[in-house]
């Protein structure tokens, strides 16, 4: 499969180099909003739908400030540009759909501060992807990042039923299935090629 | 005093507190690179944390988180060309993630929590007593991992030419399993510590 075809993209991006599994980004999330299956899949859409906000806007201002030659500029006019558009996002929200904005309440404001997102901005700019290329990635890492979560919620909703040492409860166990998760995304390696 | 030191251990960002976890366990396949990523975070920590402190008078409240993550990006950015100035290797090993400094949530908030509320010279001990947490911990996850997965220490081999390393400690996996077990043998000090005491 041709690497840099969309499909090939977002393929890599949501299971062979599944952002929270072996990018390690967005794991403040991971670890914290992951008790619930049903909130996680709320906060996975959420994020799905700033990401691919936040990924079109950044491509413009990597256009813009190519044309204007101030590469420095990067970093600062990205994160600018995710926090109002996480800000925009919850404006639009809430005016057009109360429903979907109660559901996803907290959430949305709290994705400013998810790495995932400004890496995903930070990404495509380094891997010179094209418009079509950047959705399809932001798309990918979006939907690679629910996917982890929601795995991560069924398996703590189990566990919480477990016979535990309480040395053992909390972060620590969350970690080691973690890590396991990760060797099992491991077996993903391959598909439409290494990283 | 009690500000630098209660950063290092009673309050450690990443053992205690739980935060900024993504750095910690992204580029700790090695000494050298958890070093460095563990001072680069220092430094943008104390540099914001002194900024945010002188000018916390001025700045608006609505508007003081924005203006903190701009203090910070300028910062993050500095050292983004330093580290290409110093090392190219090591940039090249860190990678996004120096960018991805600007995401900790242990500068934006301490800016928040302390900065934007103490004096210059208190603040900049907290962010040092900080900083200096978020390195130990860097390097607690760095020195296991570099030395079970690759037998070296710093790129020094240390078990002569017939070890065999654990690959899994090198590949993502080990990060979540190294940092798991971390957790596990204080979260038994501390309970054997409170049973001690009862």
């Amino acid at each position: 499969m041709n690497m840099d075809s969309p499909l090939a993209i977002f393929i890599n991006a949501a299971l062979v180099n599944n952002f929270v599994l072996s990018l390690f980004l967005g794991i403040c999330p991971f670890l914290g909003v992951s008790n619930r299956t049903d909130t996680a899949a709320r906060m996975g859409a959420a994020v799905v739908f700033v990401m691919m906000v936040s990924s079109a806007c950044a491509y413009g201002i990597h256009r813009l400030l190519i044309y204007i030659d101030a590469p420095y500029l990067h970093l600062i006019s990205y994160i600018v540009v995710i926090a109002s558009a996480v800000q925009l996002v919850e404006m639009f929200v809430k005016k057009f759909s109360p429903a979907l904005f109660r559901a996803l309440g907290i959430f949305l404001p709290l994705i400013t501060t998810n790495c995932a997102i400004l890496g995903v901005a930070l990404f495509q700019t380094s891997r010179e992807y094209n418009f079509i290329q950047s959705l399809f990635f932001s798309l990918g890492a979006g939907a690679g990042f629910t996917l982890a979560l929601v795995i991560m919620s069924g398996i703590r909703e189990r566990l919480e039923l477990a016979d535990m040492s309480s040395v053992v409860k909390g972060a620590a166990i969350t970690l080691m299935i973690a890590g396991v998760l990760s060797m099992a995304f491991m077996g993903f390696a391959g598909i439409g090629g290494s990283s | 005093m009690d500000e630098f030191v209660k950063g290092l251990w009673r309050e450690n960002p990443v053992f205690v507190m739980l935060l900024g976890m993504c750095p910690v366990l992204a580029v700790t396949n090695s000494v050298i690179n958890a070093l460095s990523m563990g001072l680069a975070t220092t430094f943008v920590l104390l540099m914001s944390s002194t900024v945010v402190s002188l000018v916390r008078k001025f700045i608006p409240k609505e508007v003081r988180i924005a203006s903190y993550i701009l203090i910070i990006a300028g910062f993050v950015t500095v050292v983004d060309y330093l580290l290409q100035a110093i090392s190219l290797n090591i940039y090249h090993a860190l990678g996004a993630y120096i960018a991805l400094i600007v995401v900790n949530c242990n500068i934006l908030g301490r800016a928040e929590a302390f900065a934007s509320r103490n004096t210059v010279v208190k603040s900049m001990l907290d962010a040092l007593g900080v900083g200096f947490g978020f390195t130990i911990a860097c390097l607690s996850l760095g020195v296991v991992r570099e030395v079970l997965g690759n037998g070296t220490f710093a790129g020094i081999p240390l078990f002569g030419p017939h070890f065999e390393g654990w690959t899994i400690m090198i590949l993502p996996g080990g990060a979540f399993f190294v940092l798991g077990a971390w957790l596990l043998l204080f979260n038994w000090l501390k309970e054997r510590k409170k049973a001690r005491v009862s």
